[in-house]
């Protein structure tokens, strides 16, 4: 074998073919569409460049990283992040209103991005533990590790990204196997503690949902943004205005064009036909994701595999459906596509995890 | 055994596992399927809609504001034009704090307590949404300074907008009047013409004079612009344009020399001149003093200035040619002769023994002549000449108020002349009907007494003067004075000239009478006569009569006595001629407020016009005007 296959076989060893093509589809999509969302700015395409090139690093270390040793790390990963949660909360700086950053001298960190890959792993790991038989006391203590967590992100306050991390850990426990009784009484405490819900809300939530039953209420203020990305989108027709041709966006009537709102933009300049291929690739990416989960060798690989995969989908259906305005109006930016570094490179680095159960299995099971 | 339960256990967590993920996919694909359903809503069924939507917000039709005509004098002199210049404008409802970004904005930009308090008023006066200026006539310098800054200031926009000015400062002022910003009732006013369309994006309309009689004229016609805007409003692009169609340019009839030459003439007196081509009615100069400076109006007056001109003891702002009505005193005089002659109650020859007043029958009151001891033999030309009150009082009790009445109407007093501006008021010439209607109470034959030497009810505005002595040298084919004297058509460049009124009505009196009345007018300016002073040394005969419109009434027996009263009570003197008067090329009327005696204040005012009107000649060295201490009262 001469060097340059050696070399390859080194980096492809641990990256799984189907699910890579996938996400290289979407992210040279996502890169296209950045371009014309920043108003054809080169600089900002080749940042969000720089941005990937980190976040397809983070695959790759993460793709190395062996099953067994994530297990390992997940408590002290979880309990870092939660320190540093709590740190936020006593020490973090205000921006905009919300207590989410933490100066850490050389430049701010925000922890509850890493308590969305810590979370759903602790909780894995906590299962794996428990593995030979589960009972409901394993679910309460689920559900505590859990809440500690998204309590304190909710209380930022940060709504958004506290629903993202308590849905990626109710996929471990949903798909643990807590029982569908008590599913069925958590919802229905769920909704009787709706009205309550209501009243702890922060106005600008409340809002939030209020727009959504009524954007014309307020169309210049709060409905803004759910009547302008919805023009945007109606607009495109079925083949769209074309690349950089569309008028809501590149005439900046989308807010947040090249972030939350970027779909608006594709939306408007591929239509209905680029929104189908969006959403094939990201069902790809989903199915590929179930797979590695269903065939994964672990309880703990399983577990993780199906909340990552059920995660990435969770924020692309709520983005989208935010966007095209059937879901209230939360910050969450569209997977892959959006700009920005952060959420890409979460989002990747997960991949980077479900890669690595996918090429680890056999090396377990033998 | 163990092993065997521990393998089904983890086949059965296998198969709740696979089950849930079977669920979850199950969700996931009913999702996305929401999603799509969704999309083809938005994008197939709904898309027509929605790209409406997308063409409004991306297109606005923006009004094209017209250029606003020009005024210019009869000789092309600019009394109105305009100028681009940058403003700094502020919409208030897109400001949180206005008062402390203004605050901001003049540690950047020179912003006068002048312009704050300028802003404060339009800010009363608009709603919150319209655009208001707070600093005009930005330099090169400031906008630079501003756009670099822009950023700090939302609700702040630089605009290049057309100004309008007036070159010629205060002068002729009340003939050209103001544009000022469109209020309240101007917006009805427009509505009620519909006409708001074509007034879309126009904030200023003419308020007064030339540039509010003939506002249509002068506006234009919209144009359109469709442009491509963005979120913020600001256009990107133009997609398609109708031009504006610039007002018409506007040629008065106003010589601005002349005007200038009047103007000056009265020095510091307050007053009014109005001078007219009896020929044509064409008016040459419209004085009315102390005039004001209409550019403080355009950007809209800052509040300290506009109480300086509205409560000014001088008035500035009132227009006393069209709207000052004032006992014409004895100017009335060759009107009443006129009347005499037409109704043939007095012959020319006849004559009176003046004693120094007038009695009715069998009534003590002595009606004074303004010469205690009186002027002896006085035929009706003297009666002109020297002014004879006692003879005007006679003729009148013999006319009668209503053959009075008659007659002064004829003449054009007690209604308007119809000039061709707003804000005229009608004087008066009074009659039994009036004082009953007014008054509830009969007429007195001493009432008679007063109108004849032009007092008692009788009033008059300078500028029906202008037009009565116009009449007599326009042979008695009435004058009708106005302002325009052509229209330059912006589309064609075309020159319309201004209809000329009819000139087939018929005289208001005999030419010979006419005659009469006009030799003895010439009488007055030689020497002998009231304004023997005007008269002296002039190339061309001039034709006048002086008049004195008293402002304080006098007790019976109180003698008149300047020295005593203050000058705000001192006498109106009134002047009213033409010239040359063989071949009438102007005739006027003066009016100079507390001027004492039309001969020696209101007269040199005439000559000076007349000077230069007549011979081109420039007052050279100017005489101070001295309410003249001599005995000549008239």
């Amino acid at each position: 074998m001469n060097m340059i296959s050696r070399a390859f076989d080194l980096i492809s060893r641990r990256i799984d073919g189907p699910l890579m093509a996938a996400l290289a589809l979407t992210l040279a999509l996502g890169l296209t569409v950045v371009y014309s969302a920043s108003g054809a700015s080169f600089d900002r395409a080749l940042s969000q460049g720089r941005n990937l090139a980190m976040a397809v690093a983070a695959l790759w270390l993460f793709a190395q990283i062996h099953p067994q040793l994530l297990m390992r790390l997940a408590l002290p990963v979880y309990a870092g992040g939660l320190a540093l949660l709590v740190a936020v909360a006593l020490f973090g700086e205000v921006r905009n209103g919300a207590r989410r950053w933490l100066n850490v001298g050389f430049g701010t960190l925000q922890p509850s991005e890493v308590m969305k890959i810590a979370v759903p792993l602790v909780l894995a790991w906590y299962f794996h533990r428990r593995e030979e038989g589960l009972r409901l006391r394993d679910f309460m203590v689920a559900s505590v590790l859990l809440a500690i967590p998204v309590g304190l992100i909710a209380r930022q306050p940060d709504l958004g990204t506290a629903l993202l991390i308590f849905a990626s850990g109710f996929f471990v426990i949903f798909l643990a196997g807590l029982s569908w009784r008590v599913l069925a009484s958590l919802t229905a405490a769920a909704a009787v503690s709706l009205p309550f819900l209501w009243s702890v809300m922060h106005d600008y939530q409340r809002q939030r949902i209020l727009t959504l039953l009524d954007p014309m209420e307020d169309p210049l203020g709060a409905g803004y943004h759910i009547i302008q990305s919805t023009i945007a989108i109606g607009s495109g027709g079925i083949l769209g205005k074309g690349w950089l041709n569309g008028t809501q966006a590149q005439l900046d009537f989308v807010p947040e064009r090249s972030t939350d709102f970027i779909l608006a933009v594709f939306g408007e300049e591929f239509g209905l036909v680029g929104n189908v291929v969006l959403c094939a690739l990201y069902v790809l990416i989903i199915a590929r994701g179930m797979m590695i989960a269903a065939n994964a060798s672990t309880v703990f690989a399983r577990l993780t595999a199906g909340a990552i995969t059920l995660t990435f989908f969770t924020y692309a259906f709520v983005n989208m459906g935010m966007v095209s305005g059937i879901l209230p109006v939360v910050g969450v930016p569209l997977p892959m596509i959006s700009y920005g570094g952060t959420a890409l490179l979460s989002i990747l680095a997960g991949f980077g995890i479900l890669m690595s159960i996918s090429t680890h299995k056999q090396l377990v099971s033998s | 055994m163990m092993v065997g339960q521990a393998l089904r256990d983890r086949e059965r967590e296998l198969d709740v596992f696979r089950n849930r993920l079977m669920l979850a996919g199950l969700a996931i694909i009913t999702a996305f399927g929401v999603l799509l359903a969704r999309f083809t809503w938005l994008q197939v069924v709904q898309r027509e809609y929605y790209h409406t939507l997308a063409e409004q917000n991306r297109i606005s039709v923006v009004p094209v504001v017209p250029n606003r005509g020009l005024i210019l004098d009869r000789n092309g002199e600019v009394l109105a034009a305009n100028y681009s210049a940058y403003t700094l404008e502020i919409t208030p409802s897109r400001v949180p704090n206005v008062d402390k970004a203004i605050d901001e904005l003049a540690t950047l930009i020179d912003v006068a307590p002048r312009d704050r308090r300028r802003f404060k008023k339009l800010q009363e006066e608009s709603k919150n949404f319209e655009s208001l200026p707070i600093r005009t006539r930005l330099t090169e310098e400031e906008v630079a300074k501003f756009a670099v800054n822009r950023f700090r200031f939302p609700g702040f926009e630089i605009k290049a907008r057309l100004f309008r000015s007036y070159p010629q400062g205060a002068v002729a002022s009340h003939a050209i009047g103001y544009i000022g910003r469109i209020n309240d009732a101007d917006v009805k006013r427009i509505d009620t013409a519909g006409l708001t369309t074509n007034y879309k994006g126009t904030d200023h309309i003419g308020k007064l004079g030339i540039e509010g009689a003939y506002e249509k004229e002068l506006h234009g016609v919209t144009g359109s612009e469709q442009v491509e805007i963005d979120a913020g409003g600001r256009a990107i692009r133009s997609l398609a344009r109708s031009e504006p169609l610039s007002g018409n340019n506007l040629v008065v009839t106003l010589d601005l020399k002349l005007q200038k030459i009047a103007e000056d003439a009265f020095q510091d007196f307050k007053g009014a001149l109005v001078a007219i081509d009896p020929k044509t009615g064409e008016v040459l100069a419209l004085v009315s003093k102390p005039g004001f400076d209409p550019n403080l109006f355009v950007d809209g007056i800052d509040p300290q200035n506009w109480d300086a001109l509205n409560n000014s003891p001088d008035k500035p702002l009132n227009n006393r040619a069209l709207r000052g009505q004032y006992p014409p005193g004895s100017t009335i005089k060759p009107f009443m002769a006129l009347a005499a002659l037409e109704y043939k109650k007095r012959s020319p020859e006849f004559t009176i023994s003046d004693p120094g007043y007038f009695t009715l029958a069998g009534v003590a009151h002595r009606y004074r002549d303004w010469k205690h001891e009186g002027h002896g033999l006085v035929n009706m030309h003297k009666s002109i000449v020297i002014s004879c009150d006692t003879y005007y009082y006679g003729l009148a009790n013999e006319l009668g108020i209503d053959a009075i009445h008659n007659f002064l109407t004829r003449m054009g007093f007690g209604s308007r002349t119809g000039i061709d501006i707003d804000g005229e008021l009608s004087g008066l010439a009074p009659s039994q009907d009036w004082k009953w209607q007014r008054f509830g109470q009969k007429w007195y034959a001493g009432d008679t007494v007063s109108v004849g030497i032009g007092q008692g009810y009788m009033l008059a505005t300078p500028l029906q003067l202008a037009a009565a002595v116009a009449t007599i040298a326009n042979n008695g084919v009435p004058v009708h004075p106005h302002l325009l004297k052509a229209v330059q058509d912006a589309k064609t460049q075309e020159i319309r000239e201004a209809a000329e009124p009819a000139s087939n009505e018929a005289p208001v009196a005999r030419p010979e009478n006419i005659a009469f009345v006009r030799d003895a007018m010439i009488d007055v300016t030689k020497p002998g006569g009231t304004a023997a002073q005007a008269g002296q040394g002039a190339p061309y005969a001039i034709a006048a009569k002086t008049g004195t419109a008293q402002v304080v009434g006098m007790k019976q027996n109180e003698k008149y006595d300047e020295k005593r009263l203050k000058q705000e009570h001192w006498d109106h003197a009134l002047f009213i001629a033409f010239a040359p008067a063989d071949d009438p090329r102007l005739a006027m009327a003066i009016l100079v407020e507390n001027g004492k005696h039309g001969g020696t204040t209101a007269g040199p005012i005439a000559r000076e016009v007349f000077d230069y009107y007549l011979l081109g000649k420039r007052p050279n060295t100017q005489k101070p005007l001295e309410p003249g201490d001599d005995d000549e009262h008239d």
